[in-house]
């Protein structure tokens, strides 16, 4: 696993401590990077430029920086073009990238194919070709949008399959709907809860005077859930024939480790594996 | 600071913060609470890439020319606003059109450069070009002075960064010996011998041909980098000047919060003004209040007795009720307590934390923002 801008949130997720550009095993089986585009840089000159690296590569970095600025995409290849390498070397069973926001994303993706058209012949040539062969072959890569049920998530997830379409050659892969609230009532149970309401004074007496700020509570949780559904059922429309799975909301004590064990438990029952 | 007085006294309020907070409902809000209190014109402009601010103000989506917000919506809204309302969001090839056109020294040049491949590649789709194209608009916008105020959404924090530095880092290329070097192949053929090692690197790299394309295009750029230069030192100054402030909002959530507190730091190095912190989505005072927890279990408890007295015909579905009631009664107190501890976790004394509840009905009109506005204030 890695990600494409070193924010930290697989360690956390794991709970393993700072990861680094090497492979750090967090779990069993599983393997996660942050990324590096430094550290990516001087494995790409190693692997690709034979340019020999004794101690640092300072003035080879600054030049390879500077380039990474001046060529368009270059950047873009360099994080992109690490993951794909790891498919390529066949060094992990399955490679799961943590992608940047929405907006961002295709920039990062599309990269391959606008260099493409860029460079005629050359090294740069050859990269791309292997990157895109990796990244196109639908069987092999395949995105998984992320979205919480509400108005501008799903939306920006339905734009994002409208651009992931119009301007990349990447395969979809699923569609998760994070953060689902629990239905609380039915219509039936939705009315005697109406009627409990109206019997204030007797919930009172039963359960003490805070049983006002449950039953608030109560009320709160079903209308949030309510506004929610409109958006569960639309991403369910727009991805009809797809894998389309609802996570629910997790109601836990902290982050990490058990919550990352917890969601994959949800997950795994969702898709039923 | 209070967030009112931050929108009389500032000039640029930058809206900053991890993804999926609510950042551009906080922009629009900000926007929306400003043009209905305070005279004079206010701009909210969208910097990511994503088209939240459309949805957020229940419009169609809008284009890189600014836009007013009609009347009509906000009368809709039972508001009669004092200044205007303006929106933008940034179409970066049409933005990075606009700034060749208004700075290139002769038509020329302008056809030259808008023709160029590598040019229409890099304003179409990268990351980069957009983050300093933002600058520029911002700029732009700031200095032309059309506006008493102007709110930017940014991006996710890392990305925000980015676009923070991207003045700065446009500024250090253009001024770099590399692209001299990059250029002077293009240009004579002769290469200097301090600037071998960069061209067996560069070549290595992007290869003879593709090499030879950059340095022409970065020829014909050379024109315009004098003003490049100058517009992102001045931006610099202005995000670093009073007369910016920044917002960061978060969710009372460990993962967002321990980003706002990244950005907070980041922002403190970089000696920019933080305006306020938006704790936005804080679930209602009701499920931290005093006694709810053993309410609940009390609930629970006499849920038979109440149901056979309220609802005799219907006991168990009654007593189901009571049950689920108090079950998701401690599940979001859970949560309430967990984001209360993550709010105390937050920096204080950098700017003052303004906590918006997670309102139940979703942001999808001018209405909707309005009220997380007066929430703001």
């Amino acid at each position: 696993m890695g990600d494409l801008d070193g924010r930290g949130d697989i360690a956390a997720a794991f709970e393993s401590g700072p990861l680094t550009f090497e492979p750090t095993k967090v779990s069993d089986g599983v393997f996660a990077i942050t990324m590096d585009t430094e550290a990516s840089m001087r494995e790409y000159i190693k692997l690709n430029l034979k340019v020999p690296l004794v101690g640092s590569v300072g003035p080879v970095a600054a030049a390879f920086d500077f380039l990474a600025s001046a060529a368009p995409g270059v950047r873009e290849i360099l994080t992109v073009g690490k993951y794909a390498h790891e498919v390529r070397q066949k060094n992990y069973d399955i490679v799961i990238v943590d992608a940047t926001a929405s907006g961002h994303v295709i920039g990062h993706v599309a990269a391959p194919d606008a260099l493409r058209e860029l460079v005629r012949v050359g090294p740069i040539l050859d990269q791309v070709s292997w990157m895109n062969h990796i990244l196109h072959n639908h069987a092999t890569t395949g995105m998984v949008m992320v979205a919480t049920p509400e108005e501008m998530p799903a939306t920006e997830t339905i734009e994002l399959r409208d651009r992931l379409e119009n301007e990349t050659s990447l395969g979809r892969a699923g569609v998760v709907i994070n953060r689902v609230l629990p239905e609380l009532f039915s219509a039936p149970e939705e009315k005697v809860f109406n009627k409990f309401q109206k019997h204030a004074d007797e919930l009172v007496d039963a359960a003490g005077p805070s049983v006002e700020s449950v039953m608030a509570g109560a009320a709160f949780a079903s209308s949030l859930r309510r506004s929610r559904t409109q958006h569960i059922e639309r991403l369910f429309n727009e991805f009809a024939g797809e894998t389309v799975v609802a996570v629910p909301q997790l109601f836990v004590r902290t982050e990490g480790l058990r919550v990352t064990k917890l969601l994959a438990t949800a997950l795994s029952e969702e898709l039923g594996v | 600071m209070s967030i009112e007085s931050m929108l009389v006294s500032k000039e640029v309020v930058v809206v900053t913060g991890p993804g999926g907070v609510g950042k551009t409902s906080v922009a629009a809000a900000l926007g929306a609470s400003a043009a209905s209190r305070l005279t004079g014109k206010v701009l909210v402009l969208t910097v990511d890439p994503a088209r939240r601010l459309a949805t957020a103000l229940g419009l169609e989506s809008f284009g890189n020319v600014e836009r007013q917000v009609d009347a009509k919506l906000f009368a809709e809204a039972g508001v009669d606003p004092v200044g205007e309302l303006w929106i933008a969001m940034l179409d970066t090839k049409a933005s990075w059109d606009d700034l060749i056109v208004e700075h290139a020294p002769d038509k020329k040049t302008e056809k030259a450069i808008l023709d160029n491949a590598l040019y229409r590649n890099i304003t179409g789709r990268f990351v980069q070009s957009h983050d300093y194209i933002a600058m520029e608009r911002l700029h732009e916008i700031h200095t032309s002075g059309r506006y008493d105020i102007v709110i930017v959404d940014t991006p996710p924090t890392r990305s925000a960064l980015d676009f923070l530095d991207a003045p700065e880092r446009m500024a250090d290329f253009f001024s770099s010996r590399l692209l001299r070097w990059l250029i002077a192949p293009a240009r004579s053929r002769l290469v200097n011998a301090a600037a071998k090692p960069f061209t067996v690197v560069a070549d290595k790299l992007l290869g003879a041909r593709f090499l030879a394309d950059i340095g022409e295009f970065f020829l014909l750029f050379q024109t315009l980098y004098d003003g490049f230069v100058e517009r992102a030192e001045s931006v610099q100054r202005t995000l670093a000047d009073g007369r910016t402030a920044f917002v960061v909002v978060t969710t009372p959530e460990p993962g967002p919060a321990s980003e706002a507190r990244f950005l907070l730091a980041e922002l403190k190095k970089r000696n920019y003004g933080i305006g306020a912190v938006v704790a936005n989505r804080v679930l209602p005072d009701f499920f931290t209040a005093r006694g709810g927890a053993t309410a609940a279990k009390n609930l629970r408890k006499q849920a038979a007795d109440l149901s056979a007295s309220i609802e005799p015909e219907r006991q168990s579905v009654a007593e189901g009720v009571l049950r689920e009631v108090a079950d998701r009664f401690d599940d979001f107190r859970l949560l309430a307590a967990q984001g209360q501890a993550v709010l105390d976790e937050l920096p204080k004394g950098d700017a003052p934390v303004v906590t918006v509840p997670y309102l139940e009905n979703e942001i999808i009109d001018l209405g909707g923002v309005l009220e997380l506005g007066d929430q703001l204030n």
